[in-house]
Formats: structure tokens, sequence, C-alpha cells
């Protein structure tokens, strides 16, 4: 497949002044974006047959749109619904044309609700993830590592590099991003030190996350790929799930994914996006006030009572402040640490957990995922176990590990 | 000869028979051909750029959504414009259509606040209806300053 076709079901983008920067996202993955021509006569009975009677004639064209690419009477590759920021009608289509197709066929499905401030730049890793997941089948089915390959995730908080031969992880390396290139090649030289390998023995390198272009042109990579299809492909290999359906839920330092997951591909998505309240980086600030380790933190948590602090705010600046006040009214540290892992993922819940289809198992994975207190937080949330498998703070460069492998025979 | 604003502002048949009556129609079309014809920022399909649904505060609120704004940063100006109004109900899409439900109430609602003449009128059901539904565009536009009447 060259150019993958992207079918656009939406209301406002061109009103917004957004169009362009959605057109210029998917050109620069080498995708077109496309409206699916439909006949008058369609659209009333489309609509009609779906049963959802919203006002707005827009909406109701990306109903009907919808219905002809799962009836197949429009050809596309993948499927992007955007509509506008705040609006309950067309926030209501969304959702449920997103499950709609999910449920109805095989097509990747990203939805997305815009301000005029959108950009293609917020665009692109969704773009990207659909493009790969509509191009790249063959080469996500991939279920086991061969040979010796390099993974490595340029994250915006850490550098993760993972070194793995014949479908073990033989060496890690972890740092926080500073420059992002010098920060790669710490976490390399770490990687490789741990598996007592030196570079010319690599056979095949992946990079992603957020440096993925600068690092992967550095280390002269043979896949480059957004994090969101390399993450569940990590997280179904670490937690033994590659089989069947399953959620992946990460809580980056700047934002966060939620994935749902079907025998390790991405169906739908989403990928926020929300506030700096609900990321990895206001646990971080919780940490350094409270005087402690961000290690340390999961444990602190696990013996508070979140239910004793009031802490809500999507903003890192209100929620930072909910947190002095408590402490200054004489709050213990561990409800205090208890409280911030409850906020954010509450947040996290609310905010993006609502749009995918939340199925057993639900993998946390990140760094996030070893602060014990967030991962009970959603669990408790969700009403389900959570599983955190063993490197899960690794899953980006474990999942370029594992799908650089692929190159090694050029498939 | 009076400014009359259409709805659905896209109907062309609309704005036709306005036109033919001895009157100014205001209509998308006209707007969305200024937009485009005007030397800017090159944001197709409309030409609408960020900086629209910025000007679309004016009649909405920062909390009300983009696409509202966007619309608004359209159609607001004609509103602005307007000496009398044509508002056909239930128009069926080949009509005209509007896009968004709530620009759609935003803008009924302030051609009604606005005070000048309005004619409300349901889309026509069948061929009877049809020619009444022309015969009052008629006798409301001869009405108006300007007018045949």
């Amino acid at each position: 497949m060259t150019r993958v076709r992207i079918a656009q079901l939406s209301c406002g983008p061109e009103y917004s002044g957004v169009q362009k920067e959605i057109n210029d996202a998917a050109e620069a993955v080498d995708a077109e974006i496309f409206f699916p021509d439909l006949k008058l006569a369609d659209i009333r009975r489309s609509f009609s047959d779906f049963g959802l009677d919203v006002r707005s004639p827009d909406l109701k064209l990306a109903i009907a749109r919808a219905k002809a690419l799962v009836e197949g009477r429009v050809e596309a590759d993948a499927v992007f619904i955007a509509t506008c920021f705040r609006c309950a009608e067309a926030a209501i289509v969304r959702n449920e044309l997103r499950r709609f197709i999910h449920e109805k066929s095989r097509l990747p499905v990203v939805s997305y609700s815009f301000t005029e401030r959108t950009t293609s730049g917020t665009l692109l890793t969704r773009m990207e993830a659909l493009t790969t997941i509509a191009r790249r089948r063959a080469l996500l089915a991939r279920e086991v590592q061969e040979g010796i390959t390099m993974g490595v995730d340029s994250g915006s908080s850490t550098t993760k590099a993972v070194v793995m031969k014949n479908n073990r992880i033989i060496g890690t390396g972890w740092l926080p991003t500073t420059g992002v290139i010098e920060s790669a090649e710490n976490a390399v030289s770490e990687a490789l030190s741990a598996a007592g390998i030196s570079r010319d023995e690599i056979q095949a390198i992946g990079t992603t996350g957020y440096g993925r272009f600068l690092v992967g042109e550095h280390l002269k990579a043979d896949l480059i790929q957004e994090e969101l299809t390399v993450n569940s492909k990590g997280a179904v290999f670490l937690a033994d799930s590659q089989h069947g359906p399953s959620t992946v839920i990460d809580i980056g330092g700047m934002d966060n994914k939620a994935i749902s997951v079907q025998d390790g591909i991405p169906g739908t998505f989403t990928m926020g996006g929300i506030c700096a309240g609900a990321s990895g980086r206001f646990l971080e600030m919780t940490a350094k006030r409270l005087g402690v380790d961000i290690t340390e933190l999961g444990p602190l948590a696990m013996k508070g009572l979140s239910q004793k602090v009031p802490m809500n705010s999507y903003c890192i600046v209100f929620g930072t402040q909910s947190l002095v006040n408590a402490l200054a009214a004489g709050s213990t540290p561990e409800d205090v640490a208890a409280a911030a892992c409850h906020s954010v993922a509450e947040q996290v819940f609310e905010q993006q957990l609502q749009e995918v289809d939340i199925k057993e198992p639900v993998i946390m994975v990140g760094g996030t995922s070893l602060i014990q207190g967030l991962v009970r937080a959603m669990g408790d949330l969700l009403q389900t176990p959570i599983t955190v498998p063993p490197h899960s703070q690794y899953i980006g460069a474990v999942g370029s590990a594992l799908l650089a492998s692929g190159f090694i025979r050029r498939e | 000869m009076a400014k009359v604003f259409i709805f659905p502002t896209t109907s062309l048949i609309l704005s036709d028979l306005v036109a033919r009556f001895g009157h100014t129609p205001l209509s998308a079309a006209m707007q969305i051909r200024e937009i485009i014809q005007t030397p800017g920022l090159e944001s197709p399909p409309l030409q609408i750029t960020p900086e629209d649904p910025k000007k679309g505060l004016r009649w909405a609120a920062v909390e009300v959504p983009s696409g509202v704004r966007g619309r608004m940063s359209l159609y607001g100006p004609l509103l602005d414009r307007a000496e009398a109004a044509i508002i056909v109900n239930n128009a069926d899409y080949s009509f005209g259509c509007m896009g968004c439900a709530r620009t759609n109430e935003l803008l009924m609602f302030l051609i009604r606040k606005k005070g000048i003449p309005v004619l409300d009128l349901e889309y026509p059901a069948n061929e009877e209806e049809g020619v009444e539904f022309v015969a009052a565009i008629k006798r409301f536009l001869d009405s108006l300053p300007g007018g045949r009447a």
C-alpha cells in the first residue's frame, strides 16, 4: 500500500479554519483525507437507520458516511472523526460513530475534538498511527523478537533503550531526557553495556516517542514509528496477552494514551491532550513538594487515603495549590500522595477512558505504571484488576525492538 | 431595493428568487466568494482561517464551539446588513443545508431580535404548496421598501 486513504467524518473543521491542518497532518504521513461521496437518498436512509436523532445536518452526513464505510459502499483504509470541542451533540455522535465503526469493521479509527488552535503537529502522531495500522498490519502482527535488536523510546520526560536477543530483554537504559540525541546516546550505551554486547552486533534498530525522527536519523534506525502502535505491541508482548482484546493505558509525562487493542493492533485510541494536572508531570511535582523521590511516591500513596484530601484539578497549578493547602491544613504526606494519584487517575478516567471500550486485561505501561498508588487508583475507578507487566517502563523501547526484528529479514 | 437575509443562507433558489424580485440577497455564497477572492492565508476549502472563529466572538462567547463561531464570522456580517429576512423552516437538503443546528438556533434568535420584517415559511411538501410558497415570497418582497407593490 502506498498512499493511505483516510475517510473524514466531521462537523465544523472547515468553519474552524483547521481543515488545512488536518490535510497537512495526513500529507506528512503520506496519506490523503477524503470525504465519502453519497447520494442524498442514501443520507436520509442511513441516518434514519442509525437511529440517533441529531439536529445538525453535518452530523447526519457523518452518520451516513460511517454507514457507507461499514457497509463497504465506500472504500477507505482508515477513519478520522473530528468535531468541535465543547459541542455536546457532536460528542455523542463522535463516540457512537467511533464505537460503531470499531465494532462493525476492521477500519482503524481515531476521533478528535478540535478548536481553532488545533495544529497539524497536534494531529501528526494520531494520523501516523492510523496510517501505520493501515500500512503495516503484517509488521504489527509480529509476536516474537528474533536476532539482536535495539529499541529506543525518546519520550518527553525520559529516554529509554532496550536491547533484545531471541525474544528476551538482555539490557536496558533509562535516563531523563535533556538533549534529545545525547540522552538517547547515553541510554543506548547503558543498555549495550548492561547487555554486554557491542553496537556492531545490533541487527536492527527501532525508535519511537517524541524524539523518534531525530534519534532515528541519528542511529540510522530501520523503523521509526509513533508510540501508539509501538506501545500497544510492547504492552501485549510483555503482558503475554498477544491474542484477543486488551486495553493499554499509558500516562506519560506530557500526554496520555488509552488504546483499545485487538490481537496486538490498536483499534481505537485517544491521546490527550488534557492538561498537565492529569499527567505524570503532576506526580513528579507532587513528589518534589513532598520531598520524596518519584520512586517513593507510589509506596507512600499506598499508605494513604485519597478521600481525605480534595484534589481534582485539570490544571497543574491549581492541583499544586490544592496540594499545598492540604499540607498546610495538616494532611499527611501519605494522604496527599494518594489524593494526587487518585486525581490523575480520575481525570484520565473521565476525559479519555470514556472514549475507548475498556476490555480486560487492562494493561498499564510507561514510567507512571511503577507508581503503585496510581495503579491502585485506576483499578478502583475501573473496578477491574490492572496488569503491570515486567519492564513496563520500557514499553516503547521493547515494542520498537520487537517490531524492528521484522527488518532483519526485511519483512 | 432591500438587503434580504435568507435562511438557509446556502439556498441558491432562495437567493435567486430574492434577486428576481428586485432585492439584494444576503447569502453564504456571496460571503464565501468574497473570502475566497480576498488574498490571505491559504486555508482550503473555504479559506476560513483560525482567525475567523475569533471574529465570531462578536456573536458567540468563547465557550461556544469554534465551528459555531467560525460560521458566525460568515453569517454575522450578513445579518448586520440585513433589512429583511426570509426563513424557510424544515427545508429539504437539496434546497439548502446549514450544517450546524446550534448556529441555526443562534441565527434564528438574532434575526428575530433585530426587529426587521421577517417572512417565516414551511418548506412546501407538494406542488400546490410550492406555488403558494413562491407567491408568499413574492408578496413579501414586493412589500419591502423598493419593492414592486
